[in-house]
């Protein structure tokens, strides 16, 4: 006969399996839609606001150089590498194309710094975001 | 707004922005992260410095 006592064991570990499991796919994709919330909902607050504080600070300055943010497009190679960097961003990205943010300017050279600026944000969050699903799965304290 | 920043400003921002989450990401401990990311900043910024020199020799 089981013992109930490594029963409830077995069940309170399966469950915490479970939780982590979920933790493993929901943090990376809320740390994506929003730069430092994947760290945020695992108490990482510190290193949340770190991350956030650098996502937004590159993205907003990219935007205030007046750099371009890429639409959806399927022409040249670069342009199509500047729509995935861009989209790494997450939420910033479908709100700055919603209030036609990024429309870029050719005739500054530091316009073409914010558009780096921005696209490195994204590629920044995207890293950010598998950094919040090594902690998900017990890889990272 | 529009943000005016020189070259070195720009690279500046970009330095510490990246330096950020390289040492939160690549380090285990706060004490390794906040070096990691020192080391990244100066190899940066060193970097910067290094290129700045050498277009200045190419150009003399």
């Amino acid at each position: 006969m089981a013992n109930p006592q490594n029963t409830a064991t077995m069940q309170r570990n399966a469950k915490a399996a479970q939780q982590t499991n979920s933790m493993a796919i929901i943090a990376p994709l809320a740390g994506w839609l929003l730069p430092g919330l994947g760290h945020f909902i695992q108490r990482r607050w510190i290193r949340g606001l770190l991350l956030m504080l650098a996502v937004f600070t590159m993205f907003f300055a990219g935007l205030a150089m007046q750099g371009k943010v890429y639409s959806f497009n399927t022409g040249d190679l670069l342009d199509i590498l500047g729509f995935i960097g861009d989209i790494g961003v997450g939420a910033l990205y479908f709100v700055a194309r919603m209030m036609d943010w990024g429309i870029g300017n050719i005739h500054r050279a530091v316009a073409d710094y914010g558009t780096k600026y921005i696209v490195v944000a994204g590629l920044l969050n995207i890293i950010a975001a598998v950094d919040a699903h090594h902690i998900a799965i017990g890889k990272k304290p | 707004m529009t943000l005016e920043l020189s070259h070195f400003n720009a690279a500046l921002v970009f330095a510490l922005c990246a330096s950020t989450v390289f040492g939160i990401s690549q380090r285990n401990a706060p004490r390794d992260m906040f070096r990691y990311g020192a080391y990244c900043f100066a190899l940066f910024i060193g970097g910067v410095l290094l290129a700045a020199w050498v277009m200045w020799a190419i150009k003399h």
